[in-house]
């Protein structure tokens, strides 16, 4: 019988989350109480009727000596795990360096996402800078215009770590009018969540000393499509990190070796890498990536600007389309919730296309602004399956469906679609994404 | 071995634990102190209601560290900024000397541009259309160019010469820039076969969608998207499929590749 396992008590005083009995279950997916129940699979594997040739005879890795310690001076994965990569869509784009790749989220577990398999969106290709040459510069409506060495950054005091997702502003904005594209990957995987370690902006912007009459600052990379971006002064004193290091190394050269602008909560294109220029100023800039890109064309033609928060939001990474359901009886729903708005209280999952919801098992951190993991354990009968993922945040945000969107902005905003997924599980397993309505 | 006064002074400088008297003056930007417009308007912020970006606690951020200010860095040179300063506003802020007529930004359009975006910016390929598309924007398919979306012309002058022709950025000269710019507004109809534009007139020029831009409204026209209590148990009527990815069939790598196996 497909059943919800209970998961533990409830979280953050959320009301306890009983499990779906199986007459509920059966109703609520429109399915005549009537109808005959399969006898429910037993949890008991069956019998092997013959020894098992991995266990008899004994595996030739067990007998002989594998590659010594330092046969990879940098580890790299197993070579079964050769297709948990960074993935395109050729169409979407007219140029490779003008464009993204996105992360393997269906293989992927826990918050943290390797270095290697962050996504990855650049505008005039990946710039490759010494670091020795790499420079710093803050000026504007400042005491002090300064220049900073990559030393000098490391030398800053006040240094810190911190996780934050950081999600493209287009990330699911191909499924805007409906289900387009046939994996997580490709609907949810312009995010990426690693630990940033790195110094506050606000430490540069007070070295600088800046005027009373600041308001904003834009930052700017050293690639060839320069990027710039206006972002408040608030925000810059706020939480702002100047970031030289994720996951512990170095920056990958895809995310902006050797600094990049670390912008909690909010859309990807403000975290600027390759960060070369921070200029101090009175007003917005009006750049490129502020007016023809990045604002969001809603159904009356006017079009929204500075929507810099990304909104709560989550996804089930499995079972999905490139990761679908193998076996009857006990099985593991797993996905990641985000908001930019803080931290992650609670997500609801459906399985029969949002009539019914159960609470998840947030497990391990759930940190502001920040991926957070939620599992719900179930029972599989074989049945048709809708999943759906609903987050709410502490501002008590809750994750509107696509429809609910819809009738706020239209189809055509590209940008910031959080709407709830819907995954439907056929009777053989396979998976893919639809809409419901 | 230190000292140990000296060990105490760096030790204070670790922990944040210097006098706020030891902060510079600008520090009244900070929202903790509440002085300032930055510091009024973050302080506001931070007051609204529960709709509000949360302060992350968990993280404090600046807040506890850099109470000294590092000597660190170097003064910056005049010469330095200029070469990296090159940011245009809307109010001409940033514009160098110059001009260019819509006749010269032909010539260098036709030379520089028209291979990837078409000899009337009406694009190549899947190469960015930059003319045309006026009174689309409410269209199912609305067309946003130069001309029928963005609400600046500064923005134009600024990214041409930032980051165009792609590829080969930062190699036009202001008056080339200035040129291909007029041709631009020429092809969306702002400005006449004739016009020069220059360092000096450039504010005059006005963008016709420049007024249906506005800010962030999210957290009043979505305000039905918090909810204390959503919905669990019962929720919709009968639930059917209305629309399915594989129908279209444009995700790469078909159904072989990126399967968990």
């Amino acid at each position: 019988m497909s059943q919800i396992h209970e998961p533990g008590k409830g979280r953050g005083g959320e009301a306890g989350t009983a499990s779906l009995s199986r007459r509920r279950f059966l109703s609520a997916a429109g399915i005549g109480a009537g109808v005959a129940a399969a006898a429910p699979l037993s949890a008991v594997a069956a019998r092997a009727a013959a020894p098992d040739p991995n266990i008899v005879p004994v595996p030739d890795w067990t007998k002989t000596l594998g590659v010594g310690v330092n046969n990879n001076p940098y580890g790299v994965p197993s070579k079964f795990e050769k297709d948990v990569v960074r993935r395109e869509v050729e169409w979407l784009t007219a140029s490779r360096e003008s464009s993204v790749s996105f992360t393997p989220l269906y293989a992927l577990d826990g918050v943290i996402t390797p270095n290697g398999l962050c996504f990855v969106r650049h505008h005039g290709g990946e710039a490759e800078i010494d670091p020795d040459k790499y420079r710093f510069m803050i000026h504007g409506l400042v005491d002090k215009p300064l220049v900073f060495t990559l030393d000098d950054i490391k030398r800053m005091p006040g240094r810190v770590n911190r996780a934050y997702f950081l999600e493209c502003a287009a990330n699911s904005g191909m499924e805007w009018r409906g289900a387009q594209l046939n994996g997580c990957q490709f609907t949810h995987g312009m995010i990426h969540n690693v630990f940033y370690t790195g110094v506050p902006l606000r430490a540069f912007l007070d070295a600088a000393g800046v005027k009373t009459s600041a308001k904003w600052v834009l930052a700017e990379g050293a690639d060839a499509s320069v990027m710039t971006r206006s972002i408040p002064l608030h925000k810059a004193l706020d939480d702002c990190l100047v970031a030289f290091a994720m996951n512990g190394e170095a920056l990958r050269p895809e995310q902006g070796y050797p600094v990049r602008l670390v912008v909690p909560g909010w859309e990807g294109n403000m975290w600027v890498k390759w960060l070369r220029r921070l200029e101090v100023g009175d007003q917005p800039w009006a750049q490129r990536e502020e007016t023809a890109k990045y604002t969001d064309l809603l159904a009356d033609g006017r079009s929204r600007r500075y929507t810099f928060i990304m909104d709560a939001k989550s996804v089930v990474t499995s079972p999905s389309p490139q990761a679908p359901l193998k076996h009857k009886g006990p099985n593991v729903l797993s996905g990641i919730a985000w908001s930019g708005r803080g931290t992650i209280k609670r997500v609801d999952v459906s399985l029969d296309g949002g009539r019914n919801w159960t609470t998840a098992r947030i497990e391990g951190p759930a940190m502001p602004m920040a991926m957070t993991r939620f599992y719900l354990d179930f029972d599989w009968d074989g049945r048709e399956l809708l999943v759906q993922s609903r987050a709410m945040d502490e501002t008590g945000y809750v994750q509107p469906s696509k429809a609910e969107l819809r009738k706020v902005r239209g189809e055509n905003s590209i940008y910031h679609n959080n709407g709830i997924q819907t995954w439907l599980v056929h009777g053989n397993g396979e998976t893919e994404n639809v809409e419901v309505g | 071995m230190w000292k140990s006064a000296e060990a105490l002074a760096v030790a204070i400088v670790m922990a944040g634990a210097l006098a706020v008297a030891a902060l510079p003056s600008h520090a009244e930007l900070a929202p903790a102190a509440q002085k300032g417009e930055a510091g009024k308007k973050a302080q506001a912020k931070a007051e609204k209601g529960k709709a509000q970006q949360a302060v992350n606690a968990a993280a404090p951020a600046a807040a506890a560290t850099a109470v000294k200010v590092a000597a660190l860095g170097r003064p910056a040179l005049a010469e330095e900024i200029a070469a990296w300063d090159i940011d245009v506003r809307p109010d001409g802020q940033g514009l160098p000397e110059g001009k260019g007529s819509v006749k010269e930004g032909e010539e260098v359009f036709l030379e520089q541009c028209a291979a990837c975006h078409g000899e009337f910016g009406e694009g190549a390929g899947r190469w960015p259309v930059l003319a045309g598309g006026a009174g689309t924007l409410k269209s199912e398919r609305p067309e946003k160019t130069i001309g029928s979306f963005w609400p600046d012309a500064s923005t134009a002058y600024d990214y041409i010469h930032r980051a165009m022709p792609f590829g080969n950025g930062q190699s036009l000269t202001a008056d080339q820039t200035y040129a291909i710019v007029a041709y631009l507004l020429n092809l969306n109809d702002v400005v006449k076969d004739d016009f020069v534009l220059s360092k000096e007139n450039f504010a005059k020029v006005k963008l016709p969608n420049q007024p249906n831009f506005f800010d962030d409204d999210r957290e009043t026209t979505e305000k039905a998207f918090w909810n204390a209590n959503p919905c669990m148990k019962n929720c919709t009527g009968e639930v059917k499929v209305i629309s399915r990815a594989r129908i279209l069939d444009v995700t790469p790598d078909g159904e072989q590749k990126g399967n968990l196996e």
